[in-house]
């Protein structure tokens, strides 16, 4: 390991010696980058230390329920073929390293839930790709994370198992639909994890849950085998502690993959490469519709002192105007419940899933089936979804909100005329109480107001901890760069992380 | 004005069979009361004049990929049906539709 960059990076902070064996506590809070040397260095192995997160999930899940699904056999039977394979002197980035899955992706012989009853005692009978390549990179998967049933939440609440605990406050939410994998990442019960991201639920949680995450730019991570949920909208990406780490995981999940039709052919790249470069000159988007009416004072204050930071760095801030963001959560709601009606319609109960016991014929059997096996927010979105593209209202809804969402995505052109990232912050407010929001969808659905738009853009997102609101709950900084420019991003991000600590922060549990 | 402002029990019915959702008088009535205030959330977007803009259906300006005509998968009707609600001799089973 290159011992500069590592004075450098723990400027300030407890160094953390890479080349003597970490105690278990440092391990929790090691980078993947410290992890790889450790497991390289021989002074620990992937299976001690996929044991020693499978100790604390058994310890701490109880009470939080990050996890649906973990399989110590399965998990420890993948580490030993890393600590092989590190042996064999043929590791990776990531060999050895124990990450969670979101309980969207596939993966051959663990149970996928989507966090649905429908797929309560679905196994899975393939890998997505999003697994495959953890798998081909060595890397552990620890276990399958809680989210919204179907991706579709902001609070982790609609889970058929059960809400998840904001590990800085177990009365608020952990944030959605990635709530599982935030919750884990922030208690240290994984090293990191992937999401998916449909209007938010990479940036959201982990803003909500004090820790960091990307959603690269639409094609760029393959959805082959990730349950789809909004298929125009959906990208995965990786949620972890700080932004190289981020990098790391990005780097194993993006790439070409022919199963997906959206998937965009281009060239590997390294999204490390940039981490080190300086943000002299760096142009700041601010878009004024992000900073008015509706953003809490506290979140306000954290996110204009990270601005106040870049500055030191030499970077200048832009005042923009993305006019037309404010249609984003309408559009949004027209748009995701219509491309998840459709994909919903393949839970019948025929060749997968949940099947209703009793039955009087093939509908009666149908509309059985998915009253059981749906919860309310899924079956509001597909009735939602099902009633835009009905016959007479297919014009007024459907069209015209794919036309506001070219609007929407010029907005965002424009604006990059002018600067070379936007910030803002990722959530109108810090996390809020459990149950707080769960009789009023509308409510609930404005929570992501300023992260929905950049979906619609198809534009890669990303939230980095910022500081903590007046109640004790973290703040999301976001970050927003233009087209295939997450390298750039993570440089921005990764810089404020060397002057700053809200990252290496951690809940006590 | 927006064709939603008018959302009957009737339409909200109607939605259910389309979508294959069984649903009791109660849960009919919940429903319409969600629905119409999502719908009047949706009913900003009607306002905004969008003559000449063409539909946005992808974030980026792709088309579709054709690939050539030949075998990828092999056939695992044993490991696929194992995880189906009701299967015999090979077939998945439904309730009978034909008299």
């Amino acid at each position: 390991m290159d011992n500069g960059e590592e004075q450098k990076r723990c400027k300030g902070f407890p160094l953390l010696p890479s080349l003597f064996t970490l105690h278990p506590k440092e391990m929790l809070n090691a980078t993947l980058k410290q992890l790889s040397a450790q497991l390289a260095g021989k002074k620990i192995s992937s299976v001690e230390l996929t044991q020693l997160y499978l100790d604390r999930i058994a310890k701490l899940n109880p009470a939080l329920n990050a996890y649906i699904s973990v399989n110590p056999e399965t998990s420890l039977a993948q580490a030993r073929e890393a600590d092989a394979r590190i042996a064999a002197g043929t590791a990776e980035a990531l060999t050895g390293i124990p990450v969670a899955q979101k309980d969207i992706f596939c993966a051959r012989g663990w149970r996928t839930t989507c966090g649905s009853k429908m797929l309560e005692n679905f196994i899975a009978p393939y890998d997505a790709h999003v697994i495959w390549k953890f798998n081909n990179a060595g890397a552990v998967n620890l276990g399958k994370t809680n989210m919204d049933e179907f991706a579709m939440g902001s609070s982790n609440e609609t889970s058929y198992f059960g809400v998840v605990k904001n590990p800085w406050d177990r009365n608020a939410v952990p944030g959605g639909s990635s709530g599982g994998a935030a919750c884990a990442v922030a208690a240290r019960l994984c090293a990191a994890a992937t999401g998916t991201d449909t209007g938010g639920s990479i940036r959201q949680p982990a803003a909500l849950c004090g820790i960091s995450g990307i959603k690269p730019t639409y094609g760029t991570v393959s959805r082959y085998g990730m349950i789809a949920f909004a298929s125009s909208l959906d990208q995965a990406g990786p949620i972890a502690r700080s932004a190289e780490d981020l990098a790391l995981m990005l780097n194993v999940m993006t790439g070409f993959d022919e199963r997906d039709s959206t998937s965009l052919p281009r060239d590997k790249e390294d999204y490390a490469r940039d981490l080190g470069k300086p943000l002299n000159g760096l142009r700041i988007g601010l878009p004024k519709e992000f900073f008015a009416e509706g953003l809490a004072q506290d979140v306000a204050n954290c996110v204009n002192a990270a601005i106040a930071e870049y500055k030191k760095f030499g970077a200048t801030v832009v005042d923009i105007s993305l006019p037309n963001s404010r249609l984003s959560v309408p559009v949004y709601y027209v748009l995701a419940p219509a491309e998840a009606s459709s994909n919903l319609s393949r839970f019948d109960g025929v060749r997968y899933g949940y099947r209703a016991p009793e039955y009087s014929d093939l509908t009666d059997m149908y509309e059985k089936t998915r009253a059981q096996g749906f919860g309310a927010e899924v079956k509001r979105r597909i009735m939602i979804g099902t009633y835009v593209l009905s016959h007479g209202y297919y014009d007024a809804y459907y069209l015209q909100a794919q036309k506001i969402r070219r609007l929407i995505a010029q907005d965002f052109t424009e604006a990059f005329k002018q600067c070379d990232v936007i910030m803002g912050p990722t959530s109108p407010s810090t996390a809020f109480n459990l149950g707080e929001k769960g009789d009023d969808p509308v409510q609930m659905y404005l929570s992501d107001i300023y992260t929905i738009a950049v979906n619609l853009a198809g534009l890669p997102g990303m939230s980095i901890p910022c500081g903590f609101g007046s109640n004790g709950r973290p703040v999301g900084l976001q970050i927003i760069g233009n087209y295939f420019d997450e390298a750039r991003m993570l440089n921005v991000a990764h810089q404020y992380q060397l002057v700053t600590d809200w990252h290496l922060r951690a809940p006590t549990l | 004005m927006s064709p939603t402002m008018f959302l009957t029990n009737a339409d909200v019915r109607k939605v259910a069979r389309l979508a294959r959702l069984a649903m009791s008088e109660t849960e009919i009535e919940t429903a319409r009361a969600q629905l119409s205030g999502i719908f009047d959330l949706i009913a900003e977007m009607q306002a905004v004049d969008t003559r000449g803009i063409a539909p946005m259906s992808h974030a980026q300006d792709v088309s579709q990929r054709l690939r050539e005509d030949v075998v990828t998968e092999t056939s695992q009707r044993e490991l696929f049906q194992s995880i189906a609600p009701q299967v015999e001799a090979g077939l998945y089973l439904v309730p009978q539709v034909i008299e």
